[in-house]
C-alpha cells in the first residue's frame, strides 16, 4: 500500500516538473566560466574529460533508447519487466535487480529513464536501489581488483557488496514508507 | 504505424527530460575527476584510520566515473600506506554512492528516494569496508 502511496507521490513529481533540469545545466555553465577567469586549465582539462565522457556514454544511451523505445512499443513486455519487479515478485525481484546491477554496462545516468520507467509501472523502491546498489560489482574490471588486492578480497568485497545490496533495497523501501507523509 | 509514432514521442520525451540534468552532470563529474587526485596528491589523506575513512567515503561518495579508476586510484593509495579500511571505503562509495549524480537520480525517481538511497549508501560503505577488513583478518 505505501509502495503504491510513494509511486503515486513520484508521478505528480512528474507532473510538476519544469525547467528545473535547464536551470541546472545552465548553473554550471556559468560555474564553468567563472572557473575559466581564474584557471583556463583546469577548465580545458575537464572539458577534455567531458568529452571523452560523451563518447563513452553514447553507445550506452543507444542501448537504453532502444530498450525503452521496445519497452513503449510493447505493452505486454512492459508489464512483464514490472511485474518481475513489483511488490508481488518475491525473491525473482531480488535476483533480477542484483543480477541485473551486476550485468548493467556503462555510467549510471544512461539507467536512469529506464529504472523511472518501472518506477512508474509500479516497480519496488527496494527493488531499484538494490540494482543501483549491485552495479559497484563489476565482472570485467575484477581483474584488475585482483591485482592491486588480491583474490581474497576481491571475492569477499564483491560477495558482500551482493548480500549488501539486498540489505540496502529492503532498508532504502522500509525508510521511504516510513517517512512518507500521510496523505489527505 | 500510430503505435510506433507513438513509442517514438514517448521515449524521446524521457530523453528530452533527462538531456540538461544529464549534461550538467557530466560537466560537474568533468571536473571532480580534476580535482580528487589533486586532493590526495596534496596529503590530505593519511592522517589517522578513523580521518582517513570518512575521508575516503566523503570523496569516493563525491567522486564519478568507472570504477576502474577507483581500483587504481585505490591501489595507489594503499601504496602510499594508507590501510585497506579507508581504502575499501573508498572503492565501496566510489560506485554506490553518487553526490555528483543525485541532480539526475533525483529528476527521475525522486528527491526522497535519491536523498535516503545516498545516505544510507554512505552509512553501509563504513560497514562494508569494516566487515570486509574483519574478515579479512579471520581468514
Amino acid at each position: 500500500m505505501s509502495s503504491e502511496k510513494s509511486s503515486q507521490a513520484n508521478k505528480n513529481k512528474s507532473a510538476k516538473k519544469g525547467y528545473g533540469g535547464w536551470w541546472f545545466l545552465l548553473l554550471v555553465i556559468a560555474l564553468y566560466f567563472l572557473t575559466w577567469n581564474y584557471n583556463s586549465d583546469f577548465i580545458n582539462a575537464s572539458l577534455k574529460h567531458f568529452q571523452h565522457l560523451l563518447i563513452s556514454i553514447t553507445p550506452v544511451l543507444g542501448l537504453v533508447f532502444i530498450i525503452l523505445w521496445l519497452l513503449n512499443l510493447s505493452k505486454g513486455m512492459q508489464d512483464k519487466l514490472a511485474q518481475l519487479a513489483d511488490k508481488n515478485s518475491g525473491i525473482k525481484g531480488w535476483l533480477v535487480a542484483v543480477l541485473g546491477g551486476i550485468l548493467s554496462h556503462g555510467p549510471i545516468y544512461a539507467w536512469y529513464p529506464l529504472l523511472q520507467k518501472l518506477e512508474n509501472q509500479g516497480a519496488r523502491p527496494a527493488l531499484i536501489a538494490s540494482f543501483l546498489y549491485a552495479r559497484s560489482i563489476k565482472i570485467p574490471f575484477l581483474p584488475l581488483m585482483v591485482h592491486y588486492f588480491g583474490m581474497s578480497y576481491t571475492l569477499l568485497v564483491t560477495f558482500y557488496i551482493a548480500i549488501f545490496s539486498v540489505l540496502h533495497g529492503w532498508l532504502v523501501e522500509k525508510i521511504i514508507q516510513k517517512t512518507l507523509p500521510a496523505q489527505k | 504505424m500510430n503505435k510506433f509514432k507513438a513509442a517514438n514521442t514517448k521515449t524521446l520525451k524521457s530523453f528530452w527530460q533527462l538531456l540538461p540534468v544529464l549534461l550538467g552532470v557530466l560537466l560537474l563529474a568533468s571536473m571532480m575527476v580534476e580535482i580528487i587526485p589533486a586532493l590526495i596528491s596534496h596529503g590530505i589523506l593519511g592522517k589517522g584510520i578513523l580521518q582517513d575513512t570518512i575521508l575516503a567515503n566523503i570523496i569516493g561518495s563525491a567522486s564519478t566515473g568507472q570504477p576502474i579508476v577507483s581500483y587504481v586510484l585505490a591501489g595507489e593509495l594503499q601504496k602510499a600506506g594508507i590501510a585497506l579500511l579507508p581504502v575499501t571505503v573508498f572503492i565501496v562509495s566510489w560506485v554506490t554512492v553518487g553526490i555528483i549524480s543525485l541532480p539526475a537520480e533525483a529528476v527521475t525517481l525522486g528527491w526522497r528516494f535519491a536523498i535516503i538511497r545516498n545516505l544510507l549508501a554512505f552509512i553501509m560503505a563504513l560497514f562494508l569496508g569494516w566487515i570486509t577488513v574483519m574478515s579479512l583478518h579471520v581468514l
